[in-house]
């Protein structure tokens, strides 16, 4: 069943109320190898989008996630805000004024996504980032579109990808951001954008349901 | 009219500091800075970051200086959503040495893709190479009487009358040479009051560079 910007929103603040719940986690996780701001400012971005859906939900998927792309990229003030911007407004342009997002779309969104996190962030595979949890991700929504899957199910295909690639970080020695700076003394820990990139398709997925 | 610079920085205090040093060697640059998020946290603010960006513009445009990766990200995400995302340029370099390079390029005049080199130059330790055998050119040797000798303030003085005139100027102190037209790399020799250094010109403007060094160390840099 395609979904139109309502449930596009609704999914949006399904994922506000996961990174809420997992603030702390995120802060945690990126305190042992970062800065420890990535719970905290994700979390004051999110609940910026949700004070803007609050004031008026745009009128299709597109409009939607390009007010949580915009909102991201003036609240957050850390690495996540010009990341997780990028991907939002990228996958945004690729939606353009569709009513509805149906699974060709969404795939369309996903890999324009990816992309735009790449472009920002100059990450590949490896480098132990949210790109880790996100190139499986799509794959896999690819896939799972192949095999005949609807939004639900291809959203949850690239919700379970993602997390065993953000897994997968914990092996990984950092190549980008300020974990790099530790190099080997980060292996052994998860990298807090991976984890998020998951939170964030997993409760996408939930809410498609 | 100069290019304008803006200063990305996580900390608020660290742009403001920066652009208080780097204001000292261009006082007719706009430098604004741009740091840390608006509570007063640490982190990078886009909507500051684009406003400065605005502000820094006379018309000759603007470079970016960055700190640490996403204050990076963030510069880059304001140049492109600016109006005419040519007229500004997020340059790669060390963030200090960078800005004042950029901060004397654009005192001299130069267009922003020069101001941008100067901040990628900065980073780079070829400036300071040792001397080689001298070919041509005309040379004089000068006795530094000033008090802080070859230090910021005087190198930047000599870059900035250098750059009028149409000459390749290098700077000697010893065995050590340094390009004239670098501030960092002319404080890098390390020259101090009392030292002698020799100045070498080459091109058509040679002798009257070397007229405009002899005016400016005769005369202290104007102390």
């Amino acid at each position: 069943m395609p979904c139109e910007s309502e449930g596009v929103a609704a999914a949006v603040r399904a994922a506000a109320a996961v990174v809420a719940e997992h603030r702390v986690e995120l802060i945690d996780l990126d305190r042992a190898i970062g800065d420890g701001d990535h719970g905290e400012n994700l979390n004051r971005g999110f609940a910026a989008v949700v004070a803007a859906l609050d004031t008026g939900t745009p009128d299709t998927p597109g409009g939607v996630l390009k007010l949580v792309a915009t909102t991201l990229i003036s609240k957050v003030g850390g690495a996540a805000g010009p990341l997780y911007g990028t991907a939002f407004l990228r996958a945004s342009a690729k939606l353009g004024a569709a009513a509805d997002l149906d699974v060709p779309a969404l795939l369309d969104a996903l890999r324009a996504g990816l992309e735009g996190v790449q472009a920002r962030g100059k990450a590949v595979g490896g480098d132990a980032t949210m790109v880790d949890a996100l190139i499986p991700a799509v794959a896999a929504a690819e896939k799972a579109a192949e095999d005949g899957g609807d939004v639900a199910a291809v959203l949850t295909a690239a919700a379970d990808a993602a997390d065993r690639g953000a897994e997968s970080t914990v092996d990984l020695v950092p190549r980008k951001g300020r974990a790099s700076y530790l190099g080997e003394r980060a292996v052994g820990h998860l990298d807090p954008g991976a984890r998020s990139s998951a939170l964030l398709l997993r409760a996408f997925a939930e809410a498609a349901r | 009219m100069s290019v304008g610079i803006v200063l990305v920085s996580h900390s608020a205090k660290l742009a403001e500091g920066l652009a208080e040093l780097a204001a000292q060697m261009a006082p007719d640059v706009t430098i604004v800075p741009a740091g840390g998020l608006s509570d007063g946290s640490i982190g990078t603010d886009y909507d500051e970051v684009v406003a400065a960006t605005q502000r820094a513009d006379s018309g000759a445009g603007v470079v970016l200086l960055y700190d640490l990766g996403s204050a990076q990200m963030t510069a880059e995400l304001a140049v492109e959503s600016l109006a005419d995302p040519s007229a500004a340029i997020v340059a790669d370099g060390p963030l200090v040495e960078g800005a004042i390079a950029a901060a004397v390029a654009a005192q001299a005049g130069r267009d922003r893709k020069a101001v941008a080199e100067a901040v990628a130059a900065a980073g780079l330790p070829e400036d300071l190479a040792p001397a080689e055998a001298t070919d041509g050119g005309a040379e004089i040797e000068l006795e530094l009487r000033n008090e802080v000798g070859l230090h910021a303030r005087p190198a930047a003085v000599l870059v900035r009358s250098l750059s009028e005139f149409d000459a390749e100027v290098t700077v000697r102190l010893g065995d050590q040479e340094a390009d004239g037209h670098s501030v960092l790399a002319l404080m890098s020799l390390g020259a101090r009051q009392g030292d002698r250094i020799r100045v070498q010109a080459r091109g058509p403007q040679a002798s009257a560079a070397l007229d405009k060094a002899k005016e400016l160390v005769d005369g202290n840099f104007g102390e």
